[in-house]
């Protein structure tokens, strides 16, 4: 152990959870918008849930990816 | 998580924070490192899933009984709601493969919360990595049948209508998207998610556990807190667990319904 630097955490989570706004920002906005569409037409929810959950998959992609080099690197 | 080790610290007794070393399992038998808990949850969940739907098209007639219903919901859930809105009529033959992968996979998603196994096998990178490039395999193979090698290849990297300058960046994109992200994003999507999950349970239950045991006094009674989010998050993961495996079958089916095109 090199003096206490070591103890002050792993800055890869940090950078992390900085990159994991971009994706929860992208979730929520795929998520209002499929809300909005249900209530404006409550009929179209089957169609909407599909795409809603790909656009969702999509988007945590980008999240998944940064936890997985947030342990890799 | 080296954070939480100062704090203890400074009050004597370590907090042991969960990490990717709690994903080792020592082998049963010693030596041969192949029967390990998530070899052994694999086949468990394998023979579970063969006899399950074995007892429901046992007696298989035109009233179903509850068992035959079951296995037709899962079975008519795949065909109607994911093969139905993506690849259309010609998905049917594709409907097998992609309720054996959605079952398997939820099967062994929810081993993470199931009593006494609690280690969900997807976490381990080598089963989603093989199941996706099985779809890999599936996808390009019904692609190259479909427009013939140089076809398929053109009609990915070539979608008509573009300016000609367009196709210098555009063609190298989607061929590195389709060829090469697309099993990575599906293994890592769903290795990921099942690794996060169960890592955050163990930092409740862990850390309910430590007060509780290790402390004493008031923060033993303050372990209610962390008890009761992993209650909740168990819940939590489980929706997440079967909505992970309803997100690779639909990517697969996409994927192959791309494929299947005639214009991308």
């Amino acid at each position: 152990m090199t003096g206490n630097i070591e103890n002050l955490g792993n800055l890869n989570m940090i950078g992390y959870g900085l990159a994991a706004i971009g994706p929860g920002i992208g979730i929520g906005l795929i998520f209002a918008a499929y809300i909005n569409g249900v209530a404006r037409q409550p009929e179209a929810r089957g169609v909407l849930q599909g795409i809603a959950i790909l656009g969702f998959a999509l988007a945590e992609a980008l999240a998944i990816i940064g936890i997985g080099l947030a342990f890799v690197l | 998580m080296h954070l939480v080790n100062v704090a203890q610290a400074a009050q004597g007794t370590q907090f042991e924070a969960p990490g990717p070393g709690d994903f080792e399992f020592a082998p049963f038998l010693g030596g041969s490192a192949f029967l390990t808990k998530p070899t052994l949850i694999i086949v468990l969940g394998s023979l579970a899933i063969a006899v399950l739907f074995w007892l429901a098209a046992r007696r298989a007639s035109l009233v179903p009984d509850k068992g035959q219903f079951i296995g037709e919901s899962v079975y008519g859930f795949v065909r109607d709601t994911i093969v139905g809105d993506t690849i259309g009529r010609e998905g049917r033959a594709f409907v097998p493969y992609l309720t054996t992968l959605f079952c398997f996979i939820a099967v062994l998603n929810l081993s993470g919360i199931i009593p006494v196994l609690q280690f969900p096998a997807t976490s381990k990178i080598g089963v989603p990595l093989f199941l996706a490039l099985v779809s890999w395999v599936i996808f390009n193979y019904v692609g190259i049948r479909r427009h013939g090698f140089l076809g398929y290849f053109k009609a990915m990297m070539f979608p008509p209508g573009l300016p000609k300058l367009i196709y210098v960046l555009l063609a190298p994109l989607e061929f590195f998207s389709t060829v090469i992200i697309r099993p990575i994003t599906l293994t890592l999507r769903l290795t990921l998610n099942m690794f996060a999950g169960h890592l955050v349970l163990l930092v409740c239950i862990l850390g309910g556990e430590f007060l509780l045991v290790e402390k004493g006094g008031v923060l033993a009674a303050l372990s209610i807190v962390p008890f009761g989010f992993s209650i909740v998050l168990t819940f939590f993961e489980a929706f997440v667990q079967v909505l992970q495996a309803y997100v690779f079958v639909l990517l697969s089916a996409l994927y192959i319904a791309g494929a299947l095109a005639d214009e991308h």
